[in-house]
């Protein structure tokens, strides 16, 4: 593979999105914004004018609403894609989500299916406090029947997006508004990518560390620290999935390096963290050298103040020592 | 109307009432679990509705489901078989009574989110409108949903883009136990379109010539394109809100007298006798023979093997 050229994420989801809906009649994108304004984050630029009103509609902000619409749509044959303008706005919509879309084909006994995309940026925005600053990924990934997925880099988010609009299940796709503005390298030779495989981002021997979305950019971020400072060689796995959790990736990582952390921006109780840990301690609690390390957010609702907010969320230095210690460094 | 199709209707509204008959009667036994909403009372409007309905139409509504598949056109034996969880079952025992699907009919469930079928209804009116296949989209609820926002939510959508919905409110004036005037501002729900431009027509729902009559001219305009309508059904259910529900929130006095007055299946009995000169005997005989395929229904799902263990996990999500 070959960095050819460098493309923000907002523009790799408008081209997934166009691609498909090129590809596929069936396939259309609702929300609130999405037409006429080309998206409350300029995701969806050029859509309306390539094809139409009726394929991207512009909805009312009514979020259970067209959430329940959506799944109508698919269960009737279509492949919409909902964007919820935020994942903060889809708790509104979340009853659609869990009972309608993820239920309907066991409930039905395979009689019908749900293929929708759930999709909108989840996380820390940063500046913007409690209500629109939180990170739902561990409320959709209990869930059966849903896939959920939360991509990293353009490629990635390109990849996946187009393999989740062909995917016959409900998908929660989970993009970052901090993402969005980033440029990355595009794979030219990827089309689609798998919905329930982590990635390697970075060898090492030492410690492994699992993260999605923009914390695997503070993974890296970190990994490069510990390898330039320290000499501590880590590992890092882009999760990707975090329903499935791609568990032999991970469990194959610890059994190499005995010692496993997870850094997300969610709250560390019931979270995705804690669904690692598990994972490890039920794959390969022989190989541990360490206790497990959950990097989190603060449990708090998160404040305004920057000082504050800059407090609740993970940072590299802390998670570097902590990390430290974890290797009987500290 | 020819004779031989007020015959039909009759048996249809005959059918659904035997078959709740007989479900009440499994559940009495142990045979259906859980919840069990039935259906007596109110089949002139499903009946009467689902007259006037093209097959590439779609139908879904609330968890009060088994008389609308019925009369539809799924065999009795699917139903009553999900209803005792059997394998055999329409969802193969997964869904129970609240829970079925068939997609041959166009059939979208059954739902146990009291309103969220309004919502996944409307989509299915966009899925008509987006294929331009000259669909409606038939959705029913209750005057208990008819509170719920998402309706109002799906009223505004379906008005801005011209969807080909109707929206049957089978209106029996109790949401389990609360009456309308305790629940619905302004107790009525006639004018709860107007703020949205959209017409609602009324009729009868103990009546069933009413009910075709008003529900044709409903689902014309809709499939005709000048977008969504809004059906009232006044109606009743004498049964309570489920067979774990006694009633006690209302005399019964008032169920008697509308038995007495107002049954759909009487009026329909005398309609036939008196102006279509249908003898008694032959009434008689439909009345027989729907209690006869209701019986086997019931032998049929009472003798069905239950789930495997293996089906425990099959159809959480397609691969």
């Amino acid at each position: 593979m070959s960095d050819t050229t460098k493309m923000q994420v907002r523009l790799a989801i408008r081209d997934a999105l166009a691609e498909e809906m090129r590809r596929d009649q069936a396939v259309f994108l609702m929300g609130e914004e999405v037409g006429l304004y080309k998206g409350a984050y300029k995701v969806s630029q050029g859509l309306l004018d390539e094809f139409g009103e009726q394929r991207v509609i512009d909805t009312p902000i009514t979020e259970y609403g067209f959430a329940g619409i959506g799944v109508g749509a698919a269960l009737a044959g279509l492949r919409p894609v909902v964007e919820f303008m935020t994942f903060n706005f889809a708790m509104q919509a979340i009853d659609h989500i869990v009972n309608s879309a993820a239920k309907t084909l066991y409930m039905s006994g395979g009689a019908l299916h749900c293929p929708i995309v759930f999709r909108g940026p989840n996380g820390v925005p940063r500046g913007v406090a409690a209500q629109h600053s939180q990170c739902f990924a561990s409320w959709y990934a209990h869930v059966p029947g849903l896939k959920v997925v939360a991509p990293y880099t353009s490629t990635e988010t390109k990849g996946l997006l187009k393999a989740a609009i062909r995917d016959d299940n409900p998908v929660v796709f989970l993009e970052h508004e901090v993402l969005y503005g980033l440029e990355f390298g595009m794979h030219e030779d990827t089309e689609l990518m798998p919905l329930d495989r982590a990635i390697i981002m970075r060898e090492g021997i030492d410690v492994t560390i699992t993260a999605f979305s923009i914390s695997v950019m503070h993974a890296l971020e970190v990994a490069e620290i510990l390898h330039e400072n320290h000499g501590i060689s880590a590992e890092v796995i882009n999760l990707i999935s975090l329903r499935p959790i791609d568990k032999n990736t991970i469990v194959n990582s610890v059994k190499k390096t005995g010692r496993i952390v997870n850094i997300e921006e969610g709250w560390s109780s019931c979270g995705i963290g804690s669904e690692i840990i598990s994972i490890v301690t039920d794959g390969a609690f022989d190989y541990l050298d360490a206790e497990p390390l959950r990097i989190t957010s603060a449990d708090v609702p998160m404040p305004y103040s920057k000082k504050l907010e800059d407090l609740a969320l993970p940072n590299a230095d802390a998670i570097v020592d902590r990390i430290l210690r974890m290797c009987g460094r500290r | 109307m020819h004779s031989d199709d007020v015959l039909n209707l009759f048996r249809k509204m005959v059918e659904a009432r035997r078959f709740e008959e007989k479900a009440a009667e499994l559940y009495t036994q142990g045979h259906i679990r859980g919840f069990c909403h039935l259906y007596i009372g109110q089949e002139a409007v499903a009946t009467g509705v689902l007259h006037n309905s093209l097959a590439l139409d779609s139908v879904i509504t609330s968890y009060r489901d088994h008389a609308h598949m019925l009369i539809l056109g799924v065999g009795p034996k699917v139903i009553m078989a999900e209803l005792c969880g059997k394998s055999t079952g329409c969802s193969n025992g997964k869904g129970g009574s609240m829970h079925m699907y068939n997609r041959q009919f166009n059939f979208y469930g059954g739902n146990g989110i009291v309103g969220a079928q309004v919502s996944i209804g409307t989509g299915l009116a966009l899925a008509h409108k987006h294929k331009g296949d000259g669909g409606v989209a038939l959705i029913f609820y209750g005057d208990g949903a008819a509170n719920q926002g998402q309706v109002y939510e799906s009223f505004n959508m379906a008005a801005l883009w011209n969807l080909p919905a109707v929206y049957i409110v089978e209106n029996n004036h109790y949401a389990l136990g609360t009456s309308m005037p305790r629940a619905v501002a302004g107790n009525s729900l006639l004018n709860r379109g107007d703020p949205f431009g959209i017409p609602t027509i009324s009729a009868d729902g103990m009546d069933v010539f009413d009910v075709i009559e008003k529900s044709k001219e409903a689902i014309e305009y809709a499939r005709d394109g000048r977008g969504p309508v809004i059906l009232h059904m006044d109606t009743y259910r004498y049964r309570g809100h489920s067979m774990s529900d006694p009633g006690t929130y209302r005399p019964r006095s008032e169920v008697e007298q509308i038995k007495r007055e107002r049954d759909p299946i009487m009026r329909m009995r005398n309609e036939l006798i008196e102006a279509y000169g249908v003898a008694l005997e032959e009434l008689e005989r439909i009345e027989s023979e729907a209690e006869e395929i209701m019986e086997k229904a019931a032998q049929f799902a009472i003798n069905s093997a239950e789930p495997e263990e293996t089906d425990l996990g099959k159809d959480v999500i397609l691969s």
